[in-house]
């Protein structure tokens, strides 16, 4: 292929060397990526795949709808609980039902905490080794670590030499096991690695603390939903009643105890989002701050739906918290509305994806879809079709369709959401926002960058452990104002519903903007169709041979060692990939999965 | 050179005396009593980390999801000093040529002697290929793991049982590890529940390294010690079963009152696994002290066994002694009038007892 310029304006050219990363690891499910480098090191191509499909619309056909929450809940475990909201949200869409206001508190608060944990989660264990180096921690002065530490998370306890010094020798004993787990055949002498022995000391510290204080912030949702992983939701509102002082409160799921207990949660993950996290952040961002690659379509085109609605039943944009648009040609001065039902608004694409339509040149809308698997390599494919050497883009390459906004690739995702704030002048967001870039002394254009998403998921998290606040005391002032409802259930007997109806839900999950389109007819499923995050983020190139975020934000990056792919990884995983996520698709009449040929 | 959790644990500073406690609870967390804490110390003291390579098929990650949930022991623990769990594409810090190296190399170095641990389950459509790993189906990679491994766990409902790609009409062909066809035989233990409890998870590899061998298995594969007794036989509102009083509609005064939830779908009376004693999160809750009904995620199948709100009408009127290999996972196929006459024979009781008045 000779140098071409995308429609969205990336130079692609695959003359260079090409380097394969497959299985691309800490992320959720399963992924390829490929690039061609140039005789600098400099990506000049950039193709990603996803490698992974359940086919769980397909399975949703004819089911209950007040049951497809559990079913999607499964799409994913890392993001478990947002698909299920959605669903429920997308149900009570088609019916219109309206919930109780402690159901939306009670809600609102298992998101914020999902969105608390994944973030937190994603960048100590899923992230922080694209930039923290364990076994550099060994060269690390335990007390001038311990200096390091008051000096850049003060308020954090844990900050003695002596407790420093006892993670390192953990550390050390077991890296001199030879029993490496899980840093095994790191990249740990790859010159990408910029922080001095103690600031990767802190941050393994770190890694582990946050291993611990991690299952706690989810207790939220044990009490509200019952367990975790994969708490339980209801249509009409939440399973848990709440019963404060009357008979049998003792045995009753909301009481007075079990607030409690949410209320310590809470106030515990404000303490280690902002004295843990942050300071994190800002201590390793101020060693790669001039590290700015990967900023991709950030500052192109952003696209978020909005989530946590302040009043309950209320989803258009003034009544929800976090926020919604798209900015469209890299223009922040003009924040487009997104209306979910508008079919010229997001539809998909699939000539670069193993599925086919009948007229590939067109997208469709979800409500509207077309699936049927087509499994075909294209003839430039080196490999055979169970052992791929090397992918063809310019014909299939991905288990991923192309969403496009009024036929623009969109990012997605916490930076998505940051930019799409920070343009509307959303004050929290500014303030956060500006309060990082005059801390890191960078300008605004840092934040369209592999870091920049790296910075924006940590503001998030600590936006979200003050509206956690929030809503618990909003939940319990609607309690004392004699309001203890938390479910609507006149609408929940099959019997009581329209012939034929069609609804669409919405979150704003982790990783980015999603949404669900239903359409039930007699009571049961007949039509389902997830977009998800990933879907935006990973999705292969489009008929007019634009390319996704994934792809554009490796575009141009200087890699240290072709062989070790540290930059990709670091870049890939600034989104938070979640590949079970984002593999999902069935057709209006639900029609049976054809046959998947290989050829 | 190697080192034991014992030593490991010691040079983090704790006292022998904190090590026995732990042992002791430890013990007393796999309902084993004080004379075995011993036993879990010497094994503790004198073990390396057993090699686990932890491979993800079809799945969610919900199950390593509910892994790093584990309060007692801490995951942490588990994978700085219990296990080498030297291959797991979610956690590691290699991706692509130098991950799948490490599989070569555990097979090199520890080949019949390390654990395999299975998130999820092998397609069989699509050649195989709606899973690639590293350009080849997952199939391959896990057949070649196991046909090295000392034994299989099988995580979850996925890979014990399918799961939700395995529901109808399972297009991509899911197919759980202990049916997958040529599959080395190894010894394979089922750990299911869409996730597991965390305590659950890490107790079994925990038991597993203390005893240097499996937990006793029922005859479905799963550990007795966890999945022997149903959610109904020891659910804290199992007296309002007995006593006909039932939640009839969510957050009506019977769901304020914590009431029985058999009549808003319960699957307790048919599904085996810890819930209701082990508890969630640390031992926190359970879905059916949360109000909602359990929907029977560790049973075979249990996604096509109807609406999760539909009451069960095949309860057989079975005392809590029967046992998952006299019930089986059948329970909830068996079509009868059993539910209704367990729910009746309790009524009978209740109506006996107050003298014939209700």
């Amino acid at each position: 292929m000779p140098a071409i310029k995308t429609p969205n304006g990336f130079n692609l050219d695959d003359s260079g060397k090409r380097v394969v990363v497959d299985p691309v690891t800490r992320i959720e499910g399963h992924m390829r990526c490929e690039v061609n480098v140039d005789a600098n090191n400099f990506i000049r191509n950039a193709v990603s795949t996803g490698t992974m499909w359940r086919g769980l619309e397909v399975i949703l056909k004819g089911r209950d709808p007040r049951d497809a929450w559990a079913f999607v809940q499964r799409i994913c475990g890392v993001c478990t609980g947002t698909h299920a909201l959605t669903s429920v949200r997308a149900v009570e869409d088609a019916l219109k039902i309206n919930i109780p206001e402690n159901a939306n508190s009670i809600r609102n608060i298992m998101q914020l905490s999902l969105q608390i944990h994944d973030h937190l989660v994603h960048f100590y264990h899923l992230h922080a080794l694209d930039w923290v180096n364990p076994v550099n921690a060994l060269k690390a002065d335990p007390k001038a670590t311990s200096i390091l530490q008051m000096k850049t998370g003060p308020n954090h306890p844990k900050s003695s030499p002596g407790y420093f010094r006892d993670v390192q020798n953990r550390l050390k004993k077991f890296v001199e096991s030879g029993q490496l787990g899980p840093f095994k055949n790191g990249y740990w002498t790859n010159p990408a690695y910029l922080l001095p022995p103690e600031a990767d000391l802190m941050a393994v510290t770190h890694y582990l603390e946050a291993l611990d204080f991690q299952k706690e912030i989810m207790t939220t949702r044990t009490i509200f939903g019952g367990k975790d992983t994969h708490p339980n939701w209801l249509v009409g509102g939440v399973p848990c009643a709440i019963n404060m002082d009357g008979d049998l409160a003792a045995g009753a799921p909301i009481n007075m105890e079990r607030l409690n207990y949410v209320a310590g949660v809470i106030d515990r993950s404000v303490d280690f989002i902002e004295n843990v996290y942050i300071p994190d952040i800002i201590a390793i961002g101020s060693f790669y701050k001039g590290w700015l690659y990967g900023g991709g379509l950030s500052g192109k085109s952003v696209l978020a739906y909005g989530d946590i609605p302040d009043r309950a039943n209320d989803y258009s944009p003034k009544n929800l918290m976090m926020p919604s648009g798209a900015i469209i040609n890299g223009n922040l001065k003009e924040v487009l509305p997104v209306d979910l039902r508008d079919p010229a608004q997001v539809q998909e694409f699939v000539p670069h994806s193993w599925y086919a339509y009948p007229d590939e040149k067109k997208g469709l809308h979800p409500w509207d879809g077309i699936t049927e698997p087509n499994y075909k390599l294209g003839a430039k494919t080196k490999g055979t079709s169970t052992n791929i050497q090397q992918l063809d883009e310019s014909a299939k390459y991905s288990w991923i369709k192309a969403p496009r906004w009024r036929g623009h690739a969109m990012e997605v995702g916490p930076l998505a959401r940051y930019v799409v704030g920070y343009a509307q002048g959303h004050p929290e967001i500014k303030e956060q926002v500006d309060k990082t870039l005059s801390a890191l002394g960078v300008p605004l254009e840092a934040l369209f960058s592999t870091l920049g998403r790296t910075a924006a998921r940590a503001l998030e998290a600590q936006w979200a452990v003050h509206k956690q606040k929030y809503f618990f005391k909003k939940l319990v002032a609607n309690i004392k104002a004699g309001d203890s409802s938390t479910a609507n259930t006149e609408k929940f007997d099959p019997k009581t519903w329209p012939k034929e109806v069609k609804g669409v839900g919405f979150t704003e999950a982790p990783r980015g903007a999603l949404a669900h389109w239903i359409r039930i007819k007699e009571t049961k499923i007949d039509n389902y169709q997830c977009v998800v995050p990933t879907t935006w983020n990973g999705s292969p190139r489009d008929n007019e041979g634009n390319i996704g975020a994934f792809e554009a934000s490796l575009m141009n990056t200087k890699v240290e060692r072709a062989e070790e792919p540290v930059e990709i990884l670091r870049t890939l995983h600034s989104f938070d990939p979640c590949l079970a996520c984002s593999t999902h698709v069935m057709g209006p009449d639900g029609e049976e999965m054809a046959v998947v040929k290989v050829r | 050179m190697t080192e034991t959790f014992y030593e490991v644990m010691r040079r983090q500073g704790i006292t022998r005396r904190s090590f026995l406690k732990y042992c002791s609870l430890t013990a007393a967390s796999l309902g084993l009593g004080p004379s075995f804490a011993p036993q879990i110390a010497h094994a503790m003291e004198t073990k390396p980390r057993i090699p686990v390579l932890w491979l993800h098929g079809l799945e969610c990650t919900c199950c390593s999801e509910s892994f790093i949930r584990s309060a007692h022991p801490l995951a942490k623990d588990v994978i700085l000093s219990m296990i080498s769990l030297d291959y797991d594409d979610t956690i590691m810090a290699a991706a692509g040529q130098q991950a799948e190296a490490i599989v070569e190399e555990t097979i090199r170095k520890y080949d019949g002697n390390f654990i395999l641990a299975c998130e999820g389950n092998p397609p069989l459509n699509q050649e195989g290929m709606s899973c690639i790993i590293a350009g080849k189906p997952y199939l391959e990679q896990l057949k070649h793991a196991a046909s090295h491994c000392k034994a299989i766990i099988s995580w979850g409902s996925c890979a014990s049982w399918g799961c939700v790609q395995a529901a109808r009409p399972n297009p991509t062909r899911a197919t759980p590890i202990h049916l997958v066809p040529g599959l080395a035989q190894k010894p394979i233990i089922k750990v299911p529940g869409c996730p597991p409890i965390a305590e659950v998870m890490t107790a079994v590899i925990t038991y597993i390294l203390t005893f240097d061998k499996f937990p006793e298995l029922d005859r479905q594969g799963r550990p007795k010690m966890f999945y022997s007794q149903r959610i109904h036989d020891k659910c804290y509102r199992r007296p309002h079963f007995d006593a006909g009083q039932f939640v009839e509609a969510f957050d009506d005064e019977g769901a304020r009152k914590g009431y029985c939830l058999y009549k808003v779908g319960c699957k307790g009376p048919t599904t085996y696994n810890a819930c209701s004693t082990v508890r969630w999160n640390g031992g926190l809750s359970f879905p059916i002290q949360a109000g909602h009904p359990c929907i029977g995620c560790s049973e075979d199948g249990f996604w096509d066994k109807g609406s999760f709100y539909d009451r069960l009408t095949d309860i057989h009127g079975f005392g809590i002694e029967a046992n998952a290999d006299e019930i089986g996972g059948k329970a909830a196929l068996v079509v009868g009038a059993a539910a209704a006459a367990h729910a009746a024979v309790s009524a009978v009781k209740r109506a006996r007892s107050k003298g014939g008045n209700e």
